[in-house]
């Protein structure tokens, strides 16, 4: 296994942040006093004025971050995902994706990063839900070089965005600075046609990984880094089920509703493959460190390759 | 203009936005007519006298803006900014038909329309965010957002409450349209609000109470408001339900009553025979 990143995703968004917004006095960061769990307190230091703390207030920090957008400001509303995506949900349904005003927000600590605090602070459903809010865009970056291209692109992008990322730092899935990253358009990893691996957020590693070790068997699985959910990349998820014939998806999340269901959405109108959905069942999240819990629901390393050689039918 | 003038001229705007109302209602047999005509008198000062906008540049850079944070009254509000120009004439009868883009609740598809709404409890979010992007930029536009009184039980209205007093954004307004009545009976009924001027002392606001329905009274206000520096501006704006139509006055039906043909009628006689009046 490599060496684990030492910089968490959260902070390689916070560090890109304060780098650009030194440069842009239209950046601003929102806060519902989680400027320590976002890694913003630097920002809140060295730019006060660009920085606005609203208290425990997830609801007020989505509508005013709002209404900073809609007097032109580049605003990302940072705090843990769990509380954004169930508090302030109505927020982002009318306020930002209705009313088309352009805010990023920034859910950390996502998924079950808050692993042994229990199931108020997992945020399973996340995908599921603001998937089907018109104007809404998906993405869950993989690592630290990702979340860093995102954040670069998000201060100019034209439509409001959520963004999960975890609380600890993760491995590199990208391990240069030299990859391509395109909302909308997912990464292939591992090229292959015997099977189709697709992951997003923190199990596109794990993904990565059985894919290496599917190799070891002699099998070519192809891997792919679906960050973006949405818009979903549809042209590469009926590549790779026209040219594997089958396919694991992998996430973080419950298993409604999110990568799971992008996938079998859209092969099953296009081109119908077997697919595994691993994810999170119909239940509240066992207690645990995060890869604990990964391991629980088999979305690790070796529970997508277990299931991988299960749809094969070698084991 | 001299002051008298200038109120007789916005009472014969009030009147005539009126009495359009009564007929965009009848004519969609839809719409939320007791809340829009409480408030009719507000919405005409705000954007024939108070706010710096520019219907033929809805978008101007420094502009105030203004939030209906009451969406359902949006009838009254597609009234004044057909009456200012905001909307080209002829569109506003296409309220309530198929495919149009004045929906029931406001959206920002409609020019001079800053947010959609329509959810209570958002628009005074909305409003400190603008307020706090207006101080850091340094520009001396205002926001202006209308609530409803049953509106006042949405939680996050206080949360921005709190925000904005925190924060002493004495570049925005809140207005309560307290008219006294929500959908299912009398506020105080429903959940006490009072006592409300003290509750929005206590989150740091500078408050003002007025006869919301009388012309001279709203000017008054807006004439001073602003020197009440470092607090936001609240002004309880107590109003009557259905104003303006006798038999609708303090009615609860006429949340979202309807008027048949023979009610249409009366109402536009005792409006006419009140714009006739001011005309003389």
């Amino acid at each position: 296994m490599p060496e684990t990143n030492t910089i968490p995703c959260r902070k390689s968004f916070t560090e890109t942040l304060l780098r650009l917004a030194e440069k842009d006095r239209d950046i601003v960061a929102v806060t519902t006093d989680a400027r320590g769990s976002v890694t913003l307190t630097d920002f809140a230091q060295k730019l006060p004025e660009q920085f606005v703390e609203v208290g425990i207030a997830e609801q007020n920090g989505v509508g005013i971050g709002a209404g900073l957008a809609a007097c032109g400001k580049k605003v990302f509303v940072c705090g843990p995902a769990c509380f954004y995506v169930a508090r302030s949900l109505e927020q982002i349904k009318v306020d930002v994706a209705y009313s088309k005003n352009r805010v990023n927000i920034i859910g950390v600590s996502g998924g079950v990063s808050y692993g042994a605090l229990g199931a108020t602070h997992h945020s399973l459903h996340d995908i599921a839900v603001l998937r089907t809010f018109p104007g809404m865009e998906v993405v869950l970056p993989c690592d630290a070089r990702q979340t860093q291209r995102l954040t670069e692109i998000l201060v100019n992008h034209d439509m409001p965005v959520y963004v999960r990322v975890g609380r600890n730092a993760v491995p590199d899935v990208y391990e240069t600075d030299d990859f391509p990253f395109e909302i909308g358009k997912a990464n292939t990893l591992l090229e292959g046609n015997d099977i189709a691996l697709i992951g997003t957020g923190e199990t596109v590693y794990h993904c990565l990984q059985a894919g290496r070790k599917l190799r070891e068997l002699g099998i070519e699985a192809r891997v792919i880094d679906m960050h973006t959910l949405k818009p979903a990349d549809t042209e590469t998820i009926l590549k790779a089920a026209r040219e594997t014939g089958m396919i694991v998806t992998a996430e973080e999340h419950s298993r409604f509703g999110g990568l799971g269901a992008i996938v079998s959405e859209i092969t099953a109108e296009h081109c119908p493959v077997p697919v595994r959905i691993l994810g999170i069942p119909d239940e509240n999240a066992v207690h645990g460190k995060p890869l604990e819990i990964f391991r629980h629901y088999g979305i690790d390393t070796e529970g997508i390759y277990r299931t991988a050689l299960e749809l094969l039918g070698k084991q | 203009m001299t002051k008298p003038e200038i109120t007789k001229e916005l009472r014969l705007k009030a009147e005539e936005i009126r009495r359009r109302l009564v007929e965009v209602v009848c004519r969609a047999r839809a719409g939320h007519i007791g809340g829009g005509l409480s408030s009719v008198d507000m919405l005409t000062a705000l954007y024939f006298h108070v706010m710096n906008v520019d219907p033929a540049h809805p978008k101007k850079e420094g502009r105030d803006r203004f939030i209906m944070s009451k969406g359902h009254s949006v009838e009254g509000l597609y009234c004044v900014l057909e009456k200012a120009g905001f909307i080209p004439a002829g569109l506003l009868d296409t309220y309530g038909t198929y495919d149009t883009p004045l929906a029931g609740h406001p959206t920002v598809k409609v020019p001079g329309i800053e947010v959609n709404s329509g959810a209570l409890g958002h628009g005074l979010s909305i409003g400190v965010g603008m307020a706090i992007a207006a101080r850091m930029d340094g520009k001396p536009c205002r926001t202006f957002v209308l609530m409803g009184d049953g509106e006042q039980g949405e939680g996050s209205i206080y949360e921005a409450a709190m925000a904005a007093g925190h924060y002493k954004l004495d570049n925005l307004v809140a207005v309560i349209d307290r008219n006294n009545l929500q959908i299912s009976d009398c506020t105080e009924n429903v959940m006490s609000l009072e006592p409300i001027r003290q509750r929005w002392e206590s989150f740091g606001w500078h408050v003002t109470e007025i006869d919301g329905n009388d012309m001279a009274a709203i000017l008054d206000t807006f004439e001073t408001l602003f020197d009440a520096t470092g607090k936001p501006h609240l002004i309880v704006s107590h109003t009557t339900k259905g104003k303006g139509v006798s038999y609708m006055e303090n009615g609860l039906k006429w949340h979202h009553g309807v008027p048949t043909e023979e009610e249409r009628s009366k109402a536009l006689e005792e409006i006419d025979a009140r714009i006739a009046a001011l005309r003389a």
